[in-house]
């Protein structure tokens, strides 16, 4: 084929092109509300139960799809006075602040110390921190349950304080090795000669330039320290000390008769903060995790 | 303001040795550029004088006093870097004023230090911006700011205009060369860019393979570079490297570079160079010492076909073959000139360097750095 | 080191230069690895105090017996290996972790692909709406599709009574209870997928499709020729990654079905967990939770080879 009789063919593929692409462009959109259905169905239904009474759930004849016709705070109501969600919700917030004080406290001066100032062996304790992260709660609450129960923490939230940094650490440092090597080593250097010392360097130069890698670290111990559920289960049996996860699932889905409207009330309280901090910082925190997988 | 001493330093890297031994004397206020191909060790000898890299045997020595076993910030040194290391979190005045803060310097003192360096750089403007919010150029200045409020008694270049276009590269090496005679503060500079080498230095000390081939003022470099590196490095379009043979015609010496082409030594040269007469050699010639012929100069006249024809504006750069080698002329654009076309050329042999193959070093000549009439400075 | 003699009229001896370096060199390495190993410290005892020792006293664990009085050797492993509940725990424990991270990375992918279609503008809000499962705490969003599949009261069966289908018994009958698990699983993890291959897609240069479009490619031929080598690392390692955090899954069984209907449902973390804190047998539960050691250290063996290959490639 020559390039004269290619001309006018490609001119008759732009039309095609444009059409096709349109064709592209609205599948997509298809296929995409679709999967988005799926992906916010539980929620939405969720939020559809948790404004019902009761009698209104239990009426079979109306959908159970659509929102209330008479929309009840009585959920609400008595999830926040005659059970013990207030308690959970306080020690939840409780033991997550502190472990994830605690988690940025340890995991940023030793991604510092693996990631930057390359000491002998912190390559291989690098790649060790990162394996000990795909080490599950699952395998670890058995022996961790004898241990907590050894130091006298059982049935104390405080148990949760020591036990959730396993779940943090590690990945928090993976997340802060990464940001922190990105960083130019002329920076430090410059830092060293303008006379600073490993600390100041760290306060002063590196944690504020790997902040957007702070705050993805930060969301993410955050995250995990909300949703824990396997050690609460394990460790945690009485209601003062439990906490939102293990305790709307023990108490409040307890008997014969579920009271649908007010567990649904629970967990969607109990979801809202994670995803009000996912609303406001989701790209710092996307940032942080896929910064691996764009840099493969 | 100190002298920098350098007393056989060597720096190695596991099993390669980076720095093979450098002695080096850098005077109060001198400004001294390092110079070579990468690789040669320049950078590495500007980190161990920063304190950035340990030395491996030698020593260093900054105003009189050792400070091998001193940490970067008790050298009293600053560093300008190829990539500038600005703080980006930090404000101009922030990035100048950061190691006078770690220093707890006088608040009243740091702004007037601050705004000293900013008024010499005129970046008076810029003081409250981010570094990202700067131009090449802008962050540059910014960069040589931050080591001028720390008075320190070295400046340190690494590469500083690597990173900047070509325009830009000849405005702040001018820039610099400004600073420097204000400041006056000692400082050795590091660059791979002959051009740079020559325009700013005091005196310049050419490396090759971690040693240190030549050091010299620009102009002693230009015209008696002691080894053939030094000669090919310094130059651009390099000089040309001819084999010969040094041959004796009815008592005056010539260069034979090939069947019946023999360019007459100079008489002053004789003395220098009659032990090697006889012997196999290599001609150095400057492509700039090689042009056409001229009524008013003198010289050594012969006649060549070209090769390439590459014209540059103010002048024409062309290739022809002597024996198998090319070589290299600068003409003026008036020449008519086409491949293949036979044209006659005139070499000045004033500037000629023989150079023995054997030690690959120019055959000394003593005064050989006097400057010649026609000797053209190196284009930028 | 006397500082008296002006050391520049002494020539060292070779034997004094190496002397004299040793000692600045050791202080220095010193000072600086001390601190970073300072820095390190408290990092290394979370590790090894709460993850290291741990698993290893698990294993220790496993060969006692059930009051922890007396070392059993391989009593429990025995012991288990008899019991027709491991094999079905095993069995079901393969087939939740394969099928779910499988379909995770299929419907990762695809919704990856439908993401970047559309025009850069909308593609945030999308990847955000998208991305919820992902968000809520997985016990508290299982509690929701617990509900959306009630035995009396399902959602779904109200919808297909609409229709006049079949009333589908979903936690109460062995398959369905098992596809549930799957569905509940696919529906938290493939988010994670869809933002790991979403970055990965973009990080493919776009050069490479316009050179791909000059020589004749189609847009299947792309995918399969760029895309899909270009991002063969992201998939790996994030597939390899689910499949352990869906193989150490809890929260899921639990609340769905509690390993029910008659164990059928159970995994490793559950059932360990029934048998361990439910029954009091820690020994036997550990012993049922080490069974994923060998697939996870499997995982994490290859995983870590990605993640090596990275490290180089950067």
């Amino acid at each position: 084929m020559n390039a004269a009789a290619e001309l006018p063919q490609r001119r008759l593929f732009g039309g095609s092109l444009r059409r096709n692409r349109r064709w592209a462009l609205a599948a997509s959109y298809f296929f995409l509300v679709l999967f988005a259905i799926f992906f916010l169905i539980p929620p939405y239904y969720q939020l559809v139960t948790a404004t019902k009474s009761s009698a209104e759930i239990s009426n079979q004849t109306t959908d159970p799809w659509l929102p209330s016709f008479a929309p009840t705070s009585e959920n609400i109501e008595e999830l926040w006075n005659k059970t013990d969600f207030p308690i959970y919700l306080r020690n939840t917030a409780l033991v997550t602040l502190c472990v994830v004080a605690i988690t940025m406290t340890i995991a940023v001066p030793a991604a510092f110390s693996l990631g930057r100032m390359k000491f002998w062996g912190s390559g291989i304790l690098a790649t060790g921190v990162f394996l000990t992260y795909l080490v599950p709660d699952s395998l670890l609450f058995l022996p961790l349950f004898k241990i907590v129960g050894s130091l006298g923490l059982l049935n104390s939230y405080w148990a949760l304080v020591l036990v959730y940094p396993t779940l943090t650490v590690p990945f928090c440092t993976w997340i802060m090795i990464g940001y922190f090597q990105s960083i130019p080593k002329e920076l430090d250097e410059a830092a060293l000669i303008d006379g600073a010392s490993h600390l100041q360097m760290l306060s002063k130069i590196f944690i504020p330039v790997a902040l957007p890698g702070l705050i993805a670290a930060t969301i993410f111990a955050f995250t995990v320290c909300w949703a824990a559920f396997v050690y609460p289960m394990a460790f945690i049996f009485s209601s003062d000390q439990q906490v939102l996860t293990a305790g709307t699932i023990t108490t409040l889905v307890k008997g014969d008769v579920y009271q649908w409207g007010m567990i649904m009330t629970a967990a969607l309280i109990g979801a809202a903060p994670p995803l009000v901090v996912y609303a406001f910082l989701m790209d710092y925190y996307i940032a942080g995790l896929t910064s691996g997988a764009t840099k493969g | 303001m100190a002298q920098v001493t350098l007393n056989k330093v060597v720096k190695k890297f596991d099993q390669t040795e980076a720095v093979r031994g450098i002695d080096l004397d850098i005077a109060d206020q001198e400004f001294v550029v390092l110079v070579g191909p990468s690789g040669c060790g320049k950078s590495t000898t500007l980190r161990m004088i920063a304190g950035l890299e340990e030395t491996t045997a030698g020593e260093i020595m900054i105003g009189g006093q050792i400070v091998n076993d001193l940490p970067p910030k008790d050298r009293d040194i600053a560093m300008v870097f190829q990539n500038y290391a600005l703080y980006p979190h930090m404000t101009v005045f922030e990035n100048m004023s950061f190691g006078l803060r770690l220093k707890k310097f006088p608040k009243a003192e740091i702004k007037q230090r601050v705004e000293r360096a900013a008024r010499i750089l005129d970046i008076t403007e810029l003081l409250e911006r981010r570094p990202r919010q700067l131009s090449g150029g802008q962050r540059q200045r910014v960069a040589m700011g931050r080591a001028i409020v720390r008075n320190p008694k070295v400046f340190l270049f690494d590469e500083p205009l690597s990173n900047l276009d070509a325009k830009l590269r000849v405005q702040m090496r001018t820039e610099i060369k400004k600073v420097h005679q204000q400041v006056r503060t000692t400082t050795v500079y590091v660059t791979h860019d002959q051009v740079e080498a020559m325009t700013l230095a005091d005196r310049v000390v050419v490396m090759n393979g971690g040693r240190i081939e030549q050091i010299g003022t620009p102009h002693e470099l230009y015209h008696a570079p002691k080894t053939r590196f030094v000669a090919g490095f310094i130059g651009s379009p390099t000089m040309n490297f001819i084999p010969c043979r040094l041959v004796e015609v009815t008592g005056a010496l010539g260069v034979q570079l090939a069947e019946g082409l023999t360019l007459p030594v100079p008489s002053e040269r004789d003395p220098a160079y009659r032990p090697y007469a006889g012997r196999a050699l290599v001609l150095g010639i400057r492509p700039e010492h090689i042009t056409e012929t001229r009524a008013y100069a003198a010289g050594a006249e012969f006649a060549m076909s070209v090769d390439v024809v590459e014209p540059m504006g103010m002048e024409t750069i062309v290739y022809f073959m002597v024996d198998g080698t090319e070589v290299c002329a600068r003409v003026t654009p008036e020449a008519a000139l086409a491949p293949g076309k036979r044209m006659r050329f005139l070499a000045d042999m004033r500037h000629m360097h023989l150079i023995d193959p054997q030690s690959e070093r120019v055959i000394d000549v003593p005064g050989a750095t006097r400057v010649h009439g026609t000797a053209r400075v190196p284009a930028a | 080191m006397s500082e008296t003699i002006p050391r520049r009229l002494v020539t060292p001896t070779p034997a004094e230069t190496s002397g004299a370096l040793k000692g600045s060199l050791y202080r220095l390495s010193r000072r600086r690895s001390t601190t970073a190993f300072l820095f390190a410290l408290p990092l290394l005892s979370v590790v090894g105090g709460l993850i290291v020792y741990p698993a290893l006293y698990a294993i220790y664990l496993s060969l006692l017996n059930r009051t922890q009085t007396k070392f059993i050797g391989f009593g429990n492993y025995a012991f288990l290996f008899t019991r027709d509940t491991f094999w079905a725990v095993v069995e079901q424990s393969c087939i939740f972790a394969l099928t779910a991270v499988i379909l995770k990375a299929l419907v990762g992918i695809v919704t990856a692909h439908l993401v970047n279609n559309l025009p850069a503008k909308g593609q945030r809000k999308w990847r955000g709406m998208l991305l919820i499962p992902w968000v809520i705490p997985l016990s508290l969003s299982t509690l929701g599709w617990f509900w959306l599949l009630d035995p009396t009261y399902s959602a779904f069966n109200w919808l297909f009574a609409q229709i006049a289908g079949p009333r589908i018994p979903w936690l109460s009958e062995p398959n369905w209870a098992r596809f549930c698990t799957i569905l509940v699983n696919v529906w938290y993890g493939a988010p994670f997928f869809l933002i790991m291959y979403l970055a990965a897609l973009k990080s493919v240069p776009e050069q490479l499709y316009e050179a791909a479009a000059i020589d004749g490619a189609s847009a299947w031929q792309k995918f399969l020729h760029i895309t899909l080598p270009m991002m063969r690392n992201v998939i790996a390692i994030t597939v390899l990654f689910s499949l352990i955090v869906t193989f150490a899954n809890y929260d899921i069984v639990r609340v769905l079905t509690s390993g029910g209907p008659r164990n059928t449902t159970h995994i490793f973390a559950t059932w360990a967990f029934q048998l361990g804190i439910a029954s009091g047998d820690i020994p036997l539960g550990a012993s049922v939770s080490l069974f994923m050691f060998p697939i996870l250290g499997v995982s994490a063996i290859f995983i870590l080879r990605g993640v090596r290959r990275r490290g180089r490639e950067v």
